[in-house]
């Protein structure tokens, strides 16, 4: 076997499971490090500098890292990283005199098309750098989907506020109210990029019959949440029904609870396991007392002329075939009808770019997506660059903010003339923890606490008023605890196999036996199967080193270590050390420096 | 040392014994050794032959001395008897429990210094008079507690930290444990678990006086150049004749028999120990030739490690005295003090 190249910043990456599973890569044990610590202004710009909104993130987010988490593999539930991240900005004070200022104007000038979360990231970025951005809107307010769609009883307006704030304070000029009807017209103006992050604005329509019939009573989910959000909508029926089975059908159900409806239910297509929403938005929906009801396929929308009385559902069950791909087949009961006032779809979103004419360059597949390149979100429009849910359709927020730190660079050098294709590498940097005997700057014991819940508001308060937040947040003192479970993945284990030797403590301390200490093996498949634990997940690397005095090689499965740091601290001759894991991921603004610095180098200790 | 605590959490998939325990649970505190010390190997070895032979951890009691090697079975068995007694005394503690409550699984660890000088006496007649044990020495050639002196095992020629030869003939315990009658005689090094590990289910397995002698480093005052029980020397100079595994009795026998590399020894609980051989010629069952084999090798050097002698016949104390079967603690007050008039009886008969 080869010795792991630990010098590929993928490496290590990896093993901070978290940071590696989030499109913008926020670095989580460290600032949950800063939350145990109680430096919540510092845990806020970590993750302001990386994903930009922690307090909307924080509240929102669609937590890809929560099931990486280690945490969740070594014990039962993962820690609560998204909820953790809102404590940073609910407790954070004044972090004005922390941010950045933006750079002298360069001369040159991007717009951005919409308003949310891609194009406020790379009007950050880029404004910080010293662009001057554009950013137009057709709404009155900034903030795009997470403004429009997302309720307030999960996200407040003064959160969106507060940190759309901290992008316009940079000198980005947000135009509300003003919806970009022709690409042309805006090529024409003589911008020296524009970078496209309208988001996926059609709701799915529901194809039934006796759906237009009843058109006054059947809205389509994010155009309603839409309307309840900016208050046009302040009512709805006393039964709803709520069709989907996704994050949107969950808002649409719980603002109807607290817009009049009483007998509100969800009814979806597939079974409760393979609905898109996130498990715990299915379980706070259960929670207000909204029945899911799975394997119900929409028949047919019954009216009596033209007045909405309720719908029909054909009972389907679920059948796999021998690859594994589901169709839903009709049981043969009869069908099912549910009564309602209103109903709701919310059955997926699609792109649309009616304001993009077919000639002016921009060419789309046949899914109506434009052609990018992957990696530099560049259209066929070499000034045209894609981002969010525009480019390669509804994914959610911080996908939507690690399109816009990409485009950004992509758009810095298109305008300075570079290569747009020659991306910025990834660097790293390892810092020993060991400050002296049984020290380590990192709180290394690990706590065996369960995950804490986040207390919610009362029920009957919240179902009355549609801007009461339902989450009340962690205190101090809870968050301090869960702040606890996390197991600093990023303080990662190195081995110098020229030190060790082979005495063997640390693998009689290892609390999970991941070391191995063991004759070379021919692949990597064999190797597992010598291992003193069976390492059984192929996801996970497994940390080779040869080197030895003996001949055998050190194997460590990087699964369910626990980085507690037992093997450094019984390691005699400091063979395993405790190192903290930094990626060094550029942003525009860094480039920037670093071409002023000359070149920066990042050494691993051998 | 450390004092730092092992967590708790565990790897999902830790298997647990027919006695639903993990590995885990055969656990101690966290030693205060020196980090490296080869003694937490053996406590580790221990562990893993307690559990893989699923002991009840309280039918165990692990007596020691004094000394690096009696701190540890704090670090070991952390629901089992135990007894830390005078210096070089573990034998007859030991002995004294042995003859009270037959029914407990002994095992005496003891170190180069607890057993070799202060305590050689109490090793030779527990060994004598064939004491059921298993009987550790955990053996690195010097007094750890006293800053690194040689101790009696240290071979003569060994160079100490600050360069200095010894000069003594060192004390042989295999070879003494062999003379005096230990039934099952072993030897290991703590930095190879998987031919220690075995022996110990094996040594626990047998009847009567079960020795190891294990050569564990001591990591802070004898693993430099010049030592001969350092980490490396050990290494190098390890001439193992046989590595074993052990067979329960209800387990299923697979052996892989290729004529003259494998030989089946059958001991009294009816478990098997299967010994690969790595010497053909080595026959463990002649305590002579064994005996011949070890000094032949020492005198080049050369550290013989394995099972190297078994008697599978083996008796007990328990069987030389023909004492009751039932434990002390398990008769009742007219068995355990029959009365004046059987005294009279007894004392009459050996008139």
């Amino acid at each position: 076997m080869e010795s792991s190249d630990i010098r590929n910043p993928d490496y290590f990456h990896k093993v901070v499971d978290c940071q590696y599973a989030c499109p913008a890569h926020t670095p989580v044990p460290e600032y949950i490090r800063q939350i145990a610590a109680g430096r919540y202004a510092d845990a806020y710009m970590v993750n302001w500098r990386s994903n930009l909104f922690p307090g909307i993130l924080g509240r929102v987010c669609d937590r890809p890292c929560e099931p990486a988490c280690r945490r969740g593999r070594v014990e039962e539930e993962p820690v609560a990283i998204c909820r953790l991240k809102r404590v940073a900005a609910d407790n954070k004070g004044d972090v004005l005199s922390m941010m950045p200022e933006p750079a002298a104007f360069n001369g040159k000038t991007i717009a951005c098309v919409g308003a949310g979360p891609a194009s406020l990231a790379v009007a950050r970025d880029l404004a910080l750098a010293g662009y001057k951005v554009v950013v137009f809107d057709g709404n009155a307010e900034a903030g795009g989907f997470v403004r429009q769609q997302i309720p307030k009883f999960r996200l407040p307006n003064e959160v969106i506020d507060e940190e759309v704030g901290y992008i316009t304070r940079l000198g980005v000029e947000i135009r509300t109210n003003s919806y970009i009807t022709s690409m042309r017209a805006l090529l024409a103006e003589g911008f020296d990029a524009i970078f496209v992050g309208s988001g996926a604005p059609r709701g799915r329509e529901l194809d039934a019959p006796g759906r237009w019939e009843a058109a006054a009573n059947i809205h389509i989910g994010i155009d309603w949440l839409a309307s309840v959000s900016f208050g046009h909508t302040k009512s709805v029926g006393k039964r709803v029904i709520v069709l989907g089975g996704g994050n949107t059908a969950m808002d649409c159900c719980r603002s109807a609870r607290r817009l009049g409806g009483e007998d509100v239910k969800v009814i979806v297509r597939s079974g409760y396991e393979e609905m898109k929403a996130s498990p715990w938005e299915k379980e706070d929906a259960i929670k207000e007392d909204i029945p899911i009801i799975n394997m119900r396929v929409p028949k047919n929308v019954v009216h009596e002329d033209g007045k909405l009385v309720g719908m029909n559902f054909e009972i389907v069950r679920a059948v796999y075939d021998d690859k594994g791909r589901r169709s839903l087949v009709p049981t043969g009961e009869p069908d099912e009808f549910h009564a309602a006032d209103d109903i709701i779809v919310a059955i997926g979103q699609e792109n649309s770019f009616p304001w993009i004419e077919p000639d002016c360059g921009i060419t789309f597949d046949r899914w109506g997506l434009p052609r990018l390149n992957p990696d530099t979100l560049q259209s066929t429009l070499p000034q045209v660059f894609f981002g969010g849910d525009a480019a390669f359709g509804p994914k959610n927020v911080i996908w939507a903010v690690a399109h816009g730190h990409q485009a950004a660079i992509s758009i810095d050098k298109f305008c300075q003339g570079e290569d747009v294709t020659e991306r910025p590498p990834l660097g790293i940097t390892l810092v020993s923890q060991k400050m002296g005997i049984h020290e380590w700057s990192y709180d290394n014991a690990v706590s065996i606490d369960l995950r804490f819940k986040v207390p919610h508001a009362e029920k009957d308060v919240v179902l009355r008023d549609i801007y009461a937040e339902v989450e009340l947040g962690f205190d101090r003192e809870m968050a301090f605890k869960e702040a606890q479970r996390c197991l600093n993945c990023d303080v990662e284990t190195v081995f110098a196999p020229k030190l060790c030797i082979e005495c063997d403590a640390c693998v009689d301390i290892c609390p999970v036996d991941c070391l191995t200490f063991t004759t070379d093996a021919e692949s990597e498949a064999d190797l597992r199967l010598k291992l003193n634990a069976p390492a059984r997940n192929l996801e996970q690397a497994l940390y080779v080193a040869t080197g030895l005095k003996t001949g055998n090689i050190m194997v460590k499965d990087e699964d369910v270590c626990l980085h507690c740091g037992m093997c450094a601290e019984r390691c005699p001759t400091g063979a395993w050390d405790m190192q903290t894991f930094l990626l060094d991921q550029p942003q525009v603004v860094d480039l920037k420096q670093k071409k002023c610095q000359g070149a920066h180098s990042h050494g691993v200790p051998a | 040392m450390t004092y730092l605590p092992k967590p708790k959490l565990h790897h999902p998939e830790l298997p647990k014994n027919d006695l639903g325990y993990t590995r885990r649970d055969y656990e101690g505190s966290i030693s205060t050794l020196c980090a490296g010390c080869g003694h937490d190997s053996i406590s580790a070895a221990i562990i893993h032959a307690c559990y893989e032979l699923a002991l009840p951890p309280h039918r165990i009691a692990k007596l020691s001395g004094i000394g690096c090697s009696s701190k540890t079975p704090t670090y070991f068995l952390g629901a089992s008897h135990g007894f830390n007694s005078v210096h070089g005394r573990m034998p007859s503690v030991l002995t004294g429990a042995a003859a009270a409550n037959r029914d407990l699984i002994y095992l005496g660890v003891s170190g180069d210094g607890d057993s070799a000088s202060i305590g050689l006496g109490q090793f030779a007649h527990a060994m004598r008079r064939g004491v059921n044990m298993t009987y550790i020495v955990e053996n690195n050639g010097v007094y750890g507690l006293t800053k690194g002196q040689f101790s009696a095992t240290a071979d003569r020629g060994a160079k100490n930290k600050k360069g200095a030869t010894n000069q003594d003939a060192p004390i042989d315990m295999i070879s003494m444990a062999m003379l005096l009658g230990a039934s099952f005689v072993g030897r290991s090094f703590s930095g190879d678990k998987t031919q220690l590990v075995p022996l110990i289910k094996a040594a626990l397995a047998h009847k009567g006086p079960a020795f190891i002698d294990v050569i564990s480093p001591c990591v802070t005052f004898n693993n430099h150049e010049g030592s001969t029980k350092s980490y490396d020397y050990v290494r190098e100079h390890n001439e193992a004749v046989n590595f074993l595994d052990v067979i329960l009795g209800r387990q299923e026998i697979t052996v892989d028999y290729s004529p003259g590399s494998v030989e089946v020894v059958r001991q009294h609980d009816g478990s098997l120990i299967k010994l690969r051989k790595i010497n053909s010629e080595y026959d463990v069952n002649d305590k002579i030739a064994a005996m011949e084999y070890v000094q032949k090798h020492q005198s080049k050097g050369e550290i013989v490690t394995g099972l190297l002698y078994v008697d599978s016949d083996s008796q007990d104390m328990h069987d030389h005295l023909g004492t009751s079967s039932t434990p002390l603690n398990a008769m009742d007050d007219a068995a355990l003090v029959p009365g004046s008039a059987a005294l009279a009886k007894l004392n009459a008969s050996l008139r």
